[in-house]
């Protein structure tokens, strides 16, 4: 009978909660508008791939082997060559005013000292007012150089010795991407944004929740009713977690259907996946909930947490290039967790056999975050 | 317009702001945290790419080819591994992201045709650490490739040399490569985003959430007095901001400042009237906090974090959204600051983009004042 009693209150409290989340237009659209937006810039927008770096050439050695050199740039789809010019000036200007990234510079003497059986040395200029572009285009120049290089030392052997040409050693690298074969920048995202998406709706959505029923003054109308504490935080919890695994669906349709990632692993895992972390992210939101009075402080806090927690996922950056600190601090970041199944889900096609320390990890974390919260929030009803 | 209107309605602002510690202080921190976080934690530049070898040839060039893989930072050897399916296991789990397969016959062929190849797998499920690995490998392996046609040269006596071309790249600008130095100005920008985007949106949304707006209306004070008195001190907090930021930088981390201050700081509140503008705009339409705040996430962290060309290079992007980017005032900002950090550039050369900044201030401002209504309902 009690146990009908409390069904039949939740009932209600899920009632207002759908009510009051869906009645507003406004509010309906936040819930899955924004993270519709996001993920089409992610899955168009970012992309870390560096093409087509624009390059400037002074060429003053100007011989057979000078012009070579020139036309490997402009075979590379690294390099697209925007400006012959003729003095040095220029090619200052114009990495003064942002005309193009790099400025080769080929000296007089370059194909002498080949012909001589020398190494040459070219002159460039990076802007690196951007390191990480001029980083790549530093590895792009090296490699163009050393193909260059290659072609020249086998031609030259070949018209010295003929014969023996076939035979000049040389090792190649058979490149085999993996799960990603055409290396998509969208691929690697659209898994990672899904659980970046997740974590900033289910947390702000939860933290919000609770905070405005204190901040109108309603909060003290639901309690004089004789709903349970355990029965409201119940009622809070639900309708966000069913709208996470809507949202979810939804951005894993879009991701799968409209970008194209494939979803090689099995989808009972990824639901898997989704849920604790959805439970994980409601945990964060709901403590936050008993630390902040208002919105805005509620606001502000998990804004607080949420740019660090973004950063150190791995979302963006791989974790293996941090320093080992931060590395170690990482594991007790759910989004980590969740990137990394996600996107082993989605393209590796893993499953829980491989996956499970990680699930663990995040479903620790969930439980952890969810009985902290609700002890702390009875209180804080108290 | 009255003075002490406009001041009585500051002081107002100024109380419920201080009221709140927590935030304020928050507020204050954010941008430390984060110039922490990309100071020492998140790197732009791919090191340690964790490596796993299966050597099945297992001969003294072999292991003479895989050592040039030791020598380096820029890989990380973490398994050798016996077999095909350990190999697939490390990369399915995650322990490596490259691994390297030397062929059975690999010294053999090498000796016999002149040609050998040696596979490298990736994980390229993080394309972007996939390819800049791999970047890596080719360029040992071009390096490797060299230094036995030398030797191959000298034991059959021909004189062709080493002949080779090496770049020596001279680093404008930031010559350390140091990507601290270009992501301040995206942090900056983020952070007065937040600031100016953030807290004002919740300003006029909480007074219509809580039923103060009434009483507002109520006195005899005019919109633009409203406006006015209710964003200059977030103003004066977006500017306090951006000068720890950018304080921290140079004297912290040592990002070199070449530009002129007054520059930095005039652009700076250009770029705060644009986002402060925009916070009210978006607080007076929404009318709830949870909106509000939502849509401020939306129309001023996300482009400033995605589309300013702070992380994501602009000109990398499909056209379309190149298009897109032309109306982001953060596109503008971040050029700007990048340019005064770190290229000292001259106020002509920033000229466009100050006026892009400008144009698009004018055009919030007055939607701003427009949209407000001072009327119940």
């Amino acid at each position: 009978m009690r146990i009908r009693e409390a069904i039949e209150r939740i009932r209600q409290m899920l009632k207002k909660e759908f009510i009051q989340t869906l009645r507003d237009p406004h509010t309906r659209w936040l819930l899955f508008g924004p993270a519709l937006i996001q993920m089409f810039i992610f899955g168009y927008a970012a992309t870390m791939e560096i093409k087509h770096v624009s390059l400037a050439v002074l060429d003053r050695d100007n011989t057979q082997e000078s012009r070579e050199l020139i036309s490997h740039f402009s075979a590379s789809r690294y390099f697209r060559i925007t400006k012959y010019v003729s003095e040095r000036d220029e090619l200052r200007e114009g990495i003064d005013r942002g005309d193009f990234l790099l400025a080769v510079e080929i000296d007089s003497g370059f194909a002498q000292r080949l012909r001589n059986g020398q190494g040459a040395s070219v002159q460039v200029i990076v802007d690196s007012s951007n390191s990480n572009t001029a980083l790549v285009a530093i590895g792009y120049l090296s490699q163009v150089g050393g193909t260059f290089a290659q072609q020249y030392q086998i031609d030259r052997i070949g018209r010295i010795v003929p014969q023996m040409a076939p035979f000049v050693p040389q090792v190649d690298l058979e490149a085999r991407p993996w799960f990603n074969e055409g290396l998509l920048s969208e691929w690697y995202f659209v898994p990672g944004v899904i659980g970046n998406l997740m974590l900033i709706l289910i947390m702000n959505l939860t933290a919000f929740a609770v905070v405005r029923e204190r901040e109108i003054g309603t909060l003290e109308q639901v309690m004089v009713t004789p709903i349970r504490r355990w029965e409201f935080i119940l009622g809070k919890t639900v309708p966000f977690f069913l709208i996470g695994c809507f949202d979810a669906t939804m951005l894993t349709l879009v991701g799968t259907l409209w970008f194209g990632v494939p979803l090689r692993g099995h989808i009972a895992v990824l639901a898997l996946g989704v849920m604790v972390f959805l439970l994980a992210a409601l945990g964060l939101g709901l403590l936050l909930s008993t630390l902040a009075k208002t919105q805005q402080q509620s606001m502000i806090t998990a804004f607080f947490f949420t740019m660090p927690m973004t950063s150190l996922s791995g979302f963006g950056t791989p974790i293996s290039s941090m320093p080992l600190f931060f590395q170690r601090l990482s594991y007790f970041n759910p989004l980590r967790h969740v990137v990394l199944i996600l996107r082993s889900i989605f393209l590796k096609g893993v499953g829980l056999e491989v996956l499970w320390p990680d699930m663990l990890l995040m479903a620790c974390f969930a439980f952890l975050m969810l009985s902290v919260s609700i002890l702390r929030f009875r209180k804080s009803l108290e | 317009m009255s003075w002490t209107r406009i001041v009585a309605i500051t002081r107002k602002e100024v109380l419920q702001i201080v009221r709140d510690p927590r935030s304020l202080l928050i507020i204050l921190v954010i941008p430390l945290v984060q110039l922490l976080i990309f100071g020492y934690a998140v790197n732009l530049d791919v090191k340690h790419v964790p490596l796993c070898i299966y050597d099945r040839d297992g001969t003294q060039i072999s292991q003479d080819f895989l050592k040039h893989f030791q020598a380096t930072d820029y890989f990380n050897i973490v398994r050798l591994s016996n077999s095909y399916p350990d190999v697939v296991r490390n990369i399915d789990h995650g322990v490596c992201s490259v691994a390297l397969v030397v062929p059975p016959q690999f010294a053999e062929d090498l000796h016999s045709t002149g040609r050998a190849s040696v596979q490298a797998i990736l994980d390229a499920s993080d394309s972007n650490s996939a390819s800049i690995g791999l970047g890596y490998a080719q360029a040992i392996t071009q390096t490797y490739s060299s230094e036995i046609q030398i030797a191959w040269q000298l034991e059959r006596g021909l004189a062709v040399g080493a002949p080779n071309v090496t770049f020596a790249p001279r680093t404008w600008f930031n010559e350390d490569l140091e990507s601290m130095a270009d992501l301040v100005p995206g942090v900056v920008a983020m952070v007065m985003a937040v600031v100016g985007a953030f807290l004002t949106s919740l300003t006029i949304a909480r007074e219509w959430e809580r039923g103060t707006m009434e009483q507002l209306i109520s006195t005899p004070v005019g919109k633009l007095e409203i406006q006015i008195g209710k964003l200059f001190p977030y103003f004066v907090i977006g500017i306090t901001d951006t000068a720890i930021c950018a304080g921290t930088a140079v004297s912290w981390f040592g990002v070199p400042f070449r530009g002129s201050w007054l520059v930095l700081f005039g652009c700076s509140m250009l770029f705060l009237i644009v986002v402060l503008s925009l916070g009210y705009f978006i607080s007076v339409t929404a009318k709830s906090q949870l909106g509000a705040c939502q849509m401020a996430l939306l129309a001023t962290f996300l482009p400033t974090f995605l589309l300013s060309g702070f992380i994501f290079p602009i000109d990398q992007m499909p056209v379309v959204v190149q298009w897109v980017t032309a109306v982001l005032p953060a596109r503008y900002y971040v050029s700007i600051l990048r340019n005064v950090f770190l290229k000292g550039s001259e106020i002509g050369l920033l000229a466009p983009d100050i006026a892009a900044l400008a144009a698009i201030a004018a055009v919030l401002v007055i939607l701003a004042t427009r949209s407000f209504r001072k009327r119940l309902a």
